[in-house]
């Protein structure tokens, strides 16, 4: 019978039907970092068990380091103990830590990928909602609960009833100006952001097909903001050329065994699906956010929404939104005035995205009244980036270039919104108080578009501003 | 281990309406900057509950019955539709289970918000819109009844009022069945363990 990689995966990974009725799924790989395994490695501490699989665990620290401080201790005592709680465990465990001595930390999304740890069919877990970025491999891959990573830490299972599955097409060439980011932005728009609960997505079609392993990544990340627990693409020549000779890929006597069982994972042709949905790469433009779910968007070039026209449902969020936002409905989003640009984070802190935006920005410059800062995701990213010296170009443009980490994705690290500052940003969500402060507002966008919006210091159209 | 038998919660209610309540306004991001989850409890909402000022807001959380609900240690949360949206965290649903409630009822529930609190042993029931409405109201406007959350019937029933409520199956059964912590179950399989990881050449180190 024709199956789905999620079947296919499923069924490899299945250890047993638990008397509920959900399965134990055995879980290949899985990925810690500071913020969500302190707490299970406390139950495990209390319930005297041990790690069953260590050499199956791997550890990062990226929410809590501080972007600007390179040296130990920080200047906030708490990031400092959260750091040093993950050195103790991981020590007392024996699982290995990409610290941030090591030239390889980065945020937990990118290290897997970068080293070669994210591979295609296996199973892949981590506290962090956004772990169905390794989908881009041809991955399951789980954001999980703390009491969960005690699970996987303790068992290397989890207990878990099946998703569904979606097939997402996108067919055709993205115009220029639209990026991976607007796919992902316009799907979560049509379908919701509860539209994919109970699923998990299949992206496909010859726009999948032609992106990069990169590129994917970015739409795999966001599948969680559609409702979706995780999402993926079928591997292909691109994922298995991207994974070789990276560190933890197979070996040369191994590599084409792993390539023949990786590629056997893809979907089969004529498997039935769950639900499909279809969409033209050419009917997506630059799109941003304008309130406060991801799913609150729109193309660049049109109005914000009427109220009149929403539901009642929609209308509620969306008045909510608006009061939060100080955008008025009915007008355009473009021409609002932006006070902080932050490119990087797990969607778009990636090399491709700062060598994309770098070709745009040489011989630019940041408005006076942005603060602009970029941030690769990982070490090895930033090493890459300074070997090419798109680091200078940043700073020639008046970019603040950081160190490796979360930053400004999120408020557990110095990097802040401060009072009801609107930042033009690359990452993935806008919910209220999400850049640290409760009044701070987030308009999602993909890094050109945060390019542009640090150049002429309001929302714009990458593609007037650069010409593209 | 043996862990308590959850057929039914009965409790005063607290009605927090909206829907896309995320997790970073559950528990915004910079209460998780700790390494273990004692003292949440009272930074839920934290950013709803107060404005930049310092100075409390009309929020259900800093009602006179959300402080009941604190002192009696249990109470019913009745929500809108994909409540916790957003992040893994778990922070989330422990804040507000340590505020003081052990049940949730609403439209839906965002899928790792559901699971990481059933695995808490806090069950988040859904009810039909229309019904919905109707429990929210009630709730509103009779602060004292209480409202009763049975896993065992499906139902949520408060005075002379029931809604009939669903819950996926296989967390009624955990949470009816004292089993709603998995660990034990997956401890058990240790065996089959092996053998699945025996099976899969990246495990075994290929
Ligand atoms: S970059 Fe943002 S979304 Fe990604 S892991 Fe860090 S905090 Fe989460």
């Amino acid at each position: 019978m024709a199956k789905t990689l999620f079947q296919k995966v499923w069924e490899a990974h299945t250890v047993r039907k638990l008397p509920n009725g959900q399965t134990q799924l055995f879980i290949g790989t899985h990925l810690i970092h500071e913020v969500t395994s302190p707490q299970a490695f406390g139950m495990l501490r209390d319930l005297g068990l041990k790690v069953k699989y260590p050499q199956r665990t791997f550890a990062t620290v990226d929410h809590i380091v501080p972007t600007n401080e390179l040296k130990e201790p920080y200047s906030d005592p708490i990031a400092q103990e959260m750091i040093e709680a993950l050195r103790k465990n991981t020590k007392d465990y024996g699982i290995r830590f990409f610290d941030t001595t090591t030239g390889t930390q980065g945020i937990v999304h990118m290290v897997g990928p970068e080293q070669g740890i994210t591979q295609p069919g296996t199973t892949i877990a981590c506290g962090d909602s956004h772990t169905a970025t390794h989908g881009a491999f041809g991955a399951i891959a789980f954001g999980i609960g703390t009491t969960q990573v005690r699970d996987v830490l303790a068992t290397q299972t989890l207990a878990l009833s099946p998703l569904k599955v979606r097939r997402i097409e996108v067919n055709g060439k993205l115009a220029p100006g639209v990026y991976a980011k607007d796919v992902i932005l316009h799907i979560i728009r049509v379908l919701g952001v509860n539209g994919g609960i109970g699923f998990a997505y299949e992206y496909a079609g010859s726009t999948f097909d032609g992106f990069s392993l990169e590129e994917r990544m970015t739409v795999c990340n966001m599948s969680i903001e559609g409702g979706a627990r995780c999402g993926y693409v079928n591997p292909d020549q691109k994922t298995f050329d991207y994974i070789k000779g990276k560190p933890f890929a197979p070996k040369a006597a191994d590599w084409d065994a792993a390539v023949a069982r990786w590629a056997s994972f893809a979907s089969d042709a004529g498997c039935q699906y769950d639900d499909v949905k279809v969409f033209k790469a050419e009917d997506i433009r630059p799109t941003v956010t304008w309130g406060i779910t991801p799913g609150q968007a729109v193309f660049i070039d049109e109005k914000m929404p009427a109220l009149e026209t929403l539901n009642a449902a929609d209308r509620q969020t969306a008045e909510d939104a608006y009061a939060h936002m100080k955008l008025a409905p009915n007008t355009a989003i473009k021409g609002t005035k932006v006070d902080v640009c932050f490119l990087g984070s797990c969607t778009n802190g990636r090399i491709s995205d700062l060598r994309e935006v770098a070709k745009y920005l040489k011989g630019r410059k940041v408005s006076s009244s942005v603060k602009a800062i970029v941030v690769p995701g990982s070490q090895l990213t930033a090493i890459q980036a300074v070997h090419e010296g798109l680091d200078k170009i940043y700073i020639e443009a008046g970019f603040e270039w950081r160190g490796a980490g979360c930053s400004m994705c999120l408020a557990m690290n110095p990097d802040k919104l401060v009072g009801d500052q609107l930042c033009a940003s690359s990452s993935n969500r806008n919910f209220k108080g999400r850049q640290g402060s409760q009044t701070g507002r987030t308009v999602l966008m993909s890094p050109l578009m945060v390019a542009a919006a640090a150049i002429t210091g309001v929302v714009s159209d990458a593609r007037e501003v650069f010409k593209v | 281990m043996s862990l308590a038998k959850i057929t039914q919660v009965k409790a005063l209610a607290l009605a927090v309406p909206g829907d896309d309540i995320d997790t970073d306004r559950i528990i915004p991001a910079r209460f998780l900057r700790c390494v273990t989850f004692d003292g949440l409890g009272e930074h839920a909402f934290r950013d709803e509950r107060t404005g930049p000022d310092g100075k409390e807001r009309p929020h259900p959380m800093n009602s006179a019955q959300a402080g009941r609900i604190a002192a009696a240690k249990q109470g019913v949360m009745v929500v809108g539709f994909n409540f916790g949206c957003g992040s893994s965290r778990e922070h989330a649903p422990q804040s507000l289970w340590r505020f003081g409630f052990t049940a949730f009822v609403g439209g839906s529930f965002a899928e790792i918000f559901f699971g990481n609190s059933t695995t808490l042993g806090v069950p988040c029931l859904t009810l039909s819109k229309e019904d919905l409405a109707e429990c929210d109201a009630f709730v509103r406007a009779n602060p004292n009844v209480e409202v009763t959350v049975d896993v065992e019937k499906l139902t949520v029933s408060a005075g002379v009022k029931s809604w009939k409520a669903d819950i996926a199956a296989s967390a009624r059964d955990g949470l009816v069945n004292g089993k709603w912590d998995p660990i034990a179950d997956l401890l058990e399989g240790a065996d089959s363990v092996a053998k699945t990881a025996g099976g899969l050449a990246y495990v075994a180190g290929k």
